[in-house]
């Protein structure tokens, strides 16, 4: 057999596309790090393989999670994936401050592809396989026990949408091994990213993983829509639930209707370069201003599906921690809806610049300017909220609290961005990159990180070290400003974005600043990870097993640290607004139900990993032309899917005797704690019942 | 007499399975949803077409040059014909007990589709041969995507016919299986309104300006 | 059937017939107008496009069965839809066609 035969095998893959082999080629700093970084993944699996062979876990992993359909472990999972990508994207993001921070008038250490690269694979993890599966994680966890269901209303679809997700993370991965990422950037315009100028496969690495990851997040959302619509316990009518019960649902119905313009970029994208169509090229009729105009029609909805779910979680750690309702819980609702529908009428103030006349743009801008009045009203409902309240400052409400802060300022500088002659002026430089920042950092990581404190205890059982949580907050705070504020005013003197060598020498002091403001940054998420094992190796003296370490209000917290996997022994009644605390306040919280009933949960499955690694395979065969591999894992899936609608034995019962002995049991153990005052909520005496004040 | 409520899109089982009834209202609400999604695909294709046929032409084919209307018509015929026969299947689902009307109007709406499969695939290979082929202009590169994407769900819901009437032959009427056969129904009736844009906007407008 | 079954057998079958009548109705409306060049060029596109929402309308409401009686999600997840439909379609043409114009 000669060698080409083989290639063919696979594709367009030779032995010079993994990254080691390059790195021994071409040994240059820019190869060494590329080969660092491809070594750290590998090093890094061999390490987790090794793990799980020496602990057994390789049982445990497969049957209690990975082919698990209960709503709380995907949601788990998807956090895991959130949290590895971002271990690898915060990287990148202070390699690339590095890099800029010593370029000036010199190369540095990155070559100009490299640091393409870069920017193209930070700004695509933290949007595509950071941000959007650390909300679509903390929804699943959350939404269904707080609507008081027992699960979401397609669970295989949702473990489905996880491993689609979970495959376009791992194709970016690949990418880190075997072949180059694209360097067209998270936007992937054309006619750059067209074959003429990316002839490589680094394009088909975006195109191939946001895809996926698209597909994942449509179906996520047709399912979190119909969880909260069909599914709500008796008596949650829709005005009756939590806020972040609210933002779930207009994100939910964001990513319906926005994630099809993006599938359809990037299949438009796709088929310019592999059938030689002409939508986005600049011959033979193709317009690349449509690309612009149909990724940003998801693209702007996108914004709001990603903050949403973290006004959400400002609105519960907000109103927790300062022991109060909610302030203005109508006016939060309308204006959550005001800003889904708005986010579909601004898609254009990501391109004033690109030539369309002043009456356009000045429409768009002014419904730009409009979005700012309801996220203005839920910023004074917030501050309402804490006026005479109990405030106690834990990790999740300083991180909420410096998100008040933050996030107004990004939202003057949006709204000074708005105009379009402004706009003209700082288009596409460090100013925009500083605003939008500023905005995603406070609005979906702070709210994110929020979350992650506040409901970690209901889901493992146990707090997390609050000390270690507020180190990292001081470094997340002090690292963001240090990091960005610097970037508004390199802007305003001109400093591009996404540029590898500088050659304006007073440029340097600003950058050497956002430099040590990134390592902050990563700081803050070391100590996040040091946070974490700190909690697991002092978990025994952190347990809440009453499950309600916070004095919660809404249902999350009316069942044990961590739930049964059916959530509710009986499904409660709801008879208003902050159900739990109604529930404790008239002393029915912990009460027994006269009865229970048998519980029918859904089986594990192996249709979502066979799809999720057959997606794999499909990706990574599209990226390299393996077209036999293409049309196997096409069929996998499909295969898998059609095999699946044949099993009919698809739900296991859990006796009502069970429920009821395992139930009263946690009952009794809820009444043999002690309760707690807010003031000793951080010590260990908090074993998760709280103290009802009358 | 009083109407029984209505709880999803599509035929209501009703008061004749009343089980299946209840247990449509989320899972057929899910893929009304779902619909929804697909239909902004649609439409995104649609807002592409509708610039690129009048703005990518690139010297190329025309629309009236490559458009065949007697085909077009014959097509969206038999589209709306197996959009009838599914009705009818429908209603043997939720009226007939004997499967036999059940399998008669579905294998009646599969060969109506199947028929319009054929027809547009004879239309893009007269296409092809003629010259006007997706790579020729960015006109092109709209019509058969946007066309064709109608062309491929419509196959899919074949597939989908294939293997529901293995199902009902394998499993019976489960309600399982008759709630599968209530979202093929919305799913095909959906595409028959897509077909109604395409012939209006794409073929009619295309002929007519 | 039992007796109440014929009766919404009766009305269930009618539904298809009224739609399945009106959409061929429609449709070859639509065509006739087109392939016999009926009316001046203008007011034939605006006529066809008047008769495929009005074909649409009927394949909602006689195939689909959406109506005022329906649940009330799903009619306004139709109505919804359609707005952000007529967002998305008519900003993406006004634009491109704007931006179209300024470049010849």
């Amino acid at each position: 057999m000669t060698s080409e035969s083989i290639f063919s095998l696979l594709g367009t893959l030779t032995p010079q596309d993994i990254s080691f082999v390059q790195t021994f080629e071409n040994p240059v700093m820019s190869e060494f790090i590329d080969g660092a970084a491809g070594s750290v993944l590998v090093v890094g699996m061999i390490i987790v393989v090794g793990l799980l062979t020496y602990y057994r876990g390789w049982k445990t992993l497969w049957f209690d999670w990975l082919t698990s359909v209960d709503h709380k472990k995907v949601g788990i999972m998807y956090i895991v994936v959130a949290f590895v990508m971002l271990a690898r994207a915060i990287i990148e993001g202070v390699l690339m401050r590095y890099q800029q921070s010593i370029a000036v008038n010199d190369p540095g250490i990155l070559t100009a592809d490299h640091f393409g690269q870069l920017f193209s694979t930070h700004g695509s993890i933290m949007i595509f396989f950071m941000a959007m599966p650390f909300i679509t994680g903390m929804i699943n966890y959350i939404m269904p026990q707080q609507i008081g269901a027992r699960d979401v209303s397609f669970p295989l679809l949702n473990a489905i949408s996880l491993w689609l997700t979970a495959a376009g993370a791992a194709l970016v991965m690949i990418s880190l091994v075997v072949g180059k990422f694209s360097t067209g950037g998270w936007t992937a315009y054309p006619p750059y990213t067209g074959i003429e100028f990316s002839p490589g496969e680094g394009v088909d690495y975006w195109i191939w993983s946001i895809s996926l990851t698209s597909i994942g997040s449509t179906l996520t959302g047709v399912n979190f829509a119909t969880t909260i619509y069909k599914n709500r316990a008796p008596g949650m009518t829709l005005f009756r639930m939590p806020l972040f019960c609210w933002t779930s649902l207009c994100t939910s119905v964001l990513m319906i209707f926005a994630m099809a313009p993006l599938t359809i970029a990037t299949l438009m994208l796709a088929l310019d370069r592999y059938a030689g169509f002409h939508f986005f090229t600049n011959d033979l009729g193709g317009n690349m201003m449509n690309y612009a105009n149909l990724f940003w029609l998801f693209g702007h909805p996108e914004v709001y599906i990603l903050i949403l779910p973290a006004f959400g979680v400002f609105s519960e750690v907000i109103s927790t921690f300062s022991g109060k309702t909610i302030y203005g819980y109508k006016s939060l609702v309308i204006a959550t809806m005001s800003i889904a529908v708005l986010s579909f009428t601004v898609w254009l103030h990501h391109f004033f610049t690109m030539g369309q006349g002043a009456n356009v743009n000045a429409i768009f801008g002014i419904a730009t300017m409009l979005i700012g009045v309801p996220t203005g009203v839920k910023v004074y409902d917030w501050l309402l909220t804490m006026v005479r309240g109990r405030i106690r400052l834990t990790t999740a409400m300083l991180f909420s609290i410096m998100f008040l802060v933050t996030f107004v300022i990004g939202g003057l500088t949006g709204v000074i961005l708005a105009n379009p002659p402004v706009d003209f002026a700082v288009h596409n430089s460090l100013f925009l990159v500083a605003h939008f920042h500023n905005m995603v950092i406070p609005g979906v990581l702070f709210g994110m990180i929020a979350g992650y404190q506040f409901w970690f205890p209901k889901a493992f059982g146990f707090r997390l070290a609050e000390r270690w949580g507020k180190a990292s907050f001081w470094c997340w705070s002090f690292g963001f400003y240090l990091a960005f504020m610097p970037l508004y005013a390199l802007g305003l003197m001109g400093a591009m974005r996404r540029t590898v060598e500088w050659f304006r020498p007073e440029y340097l002091g600003w950058l050497q600043v956002s430099f040590v403001g990134a390592l902050l940054l990563f700081s803050g998420f070391l100590f996040l990870c040091v946070q974490l094992v700190v909690s697991i190796r002092q978990r025994d003296r952190r347990r809440v097993p009453a499950g309600d370490p916070w004095d919660g209000r809404s249902l999350e917290w009316s069942n044990s640290a961590p739930p049964p996997e059916y959530n509710f022994a009986v499904i409660p009644h709801v008879s208003g607004k902050d159900a739990f605390t109604q529930m404790k306040q008239e002393g029915q919280a912990y009460a027994s139900p006269s009865a229970y009933e048998d519980i029918a949960v859904p089986k594990n499955s192996i249709v979502a990993p066979v799809i999720g690694i057959a997606a794999i395979a499909f990706g990574f065969a599209l990226v390299w032309h393996i077209w036999w591999l293409v049309a196997l894992s096409f069929l996998a899936m499909w295969g898998a899917v059609i095999a699946r609608s044949f099993v009919t034995d698809t739900e296991r019962v859990i006796p009502a005797s069970k429920v009821r002995a395992d139930h009263e049991a946690w009952l009794q153990q809820v009444r043999e704690c002690t309760t707690t005052s807010r003031e000793q909520e951080d010590t260990n005496s908090n074993v998760g019942r709280a103290e009802v004040l009358a | 007499m009083k109407r029984e409520p209505l709880l999803h899109p599509g035929l209501n089982l009703g008061s004749t399975d009343e089980y299946a009834h209840n247990e449509a209202e989320p899972v057929i609400f899910g893929f009304w949803v779902f619909l929804m999604a697909d239909l902004v695909l649609f439409a995104i294709l649609f807002a592409t077409y509708a610039s690129m046929s009048v703005q990518g032409q690139a010297d190329g084919p025309t629309p009236t040059d490559v458009f065949d209307l007697p085909s077009a018509f014959i097509e969206t015929m038999l589209l709306l014909a197996s959009s009838i026969t599914f009705g009818m299947a429908s209603l043997a689902l939720k009226y007939k007990a004997d499967g036999l009307h059940l399998v008669f109007w579905l294998g009646l709406t599969f060969c109506l589709g199947a028929g319009f499969v054929g027809m547009e695939v004879r239309d893009f290979w007269v296409m092809t041969q003629e010259g006007a082929v997706p790579q020729r202009s960015g006109f092109l590169s709209a019509f058969f995507l946007l066309v064709a994407t109608h062309g491929i769900h419509v196959t899919a819901g074949l597939f989908w016919m294939i293997v529901l009437l293995v199902q009902l032959r394998v499993l019976g009427r489960t309600t399982a299986v008759k709630l599968r056969l209530m979202r093929l129904a919305l799913f095909w009736h959906m595409l028959d309104i897509v077909w109604v844009c395409i012939f209006t906007f794409v073929y009619l407008f295309g002929v007519a300006q | 059937m039992t007796h109440k079954h014929v009766e919404t057998y009766a009305r269930d079958f009618r539904s298809y017939c009224i739609g399945g009548v009106l959409a061929l109705a429609l449709t070859a409306l639509a065509f006739w107008l087109v392939m016999f060049e009926i009316l001046p060029d203008f007011e034939r596109l605006i006529a066809i496009s008047i008769l495929a929402v009005a074909q649409i309308i009927v394949h909602f409401r006689f195939f689909l069965h959406i109506s005022w009686y329906s649940h009330r999600d799903d009619l306004q997840l139709v109505l919804f839809t359609s707005l952000i439909l007529f967002l998305m379609v008519g900003g993406t043409i006004w634009i491109l066609f704007n931006l179209h114009e300024r470049m010849m």
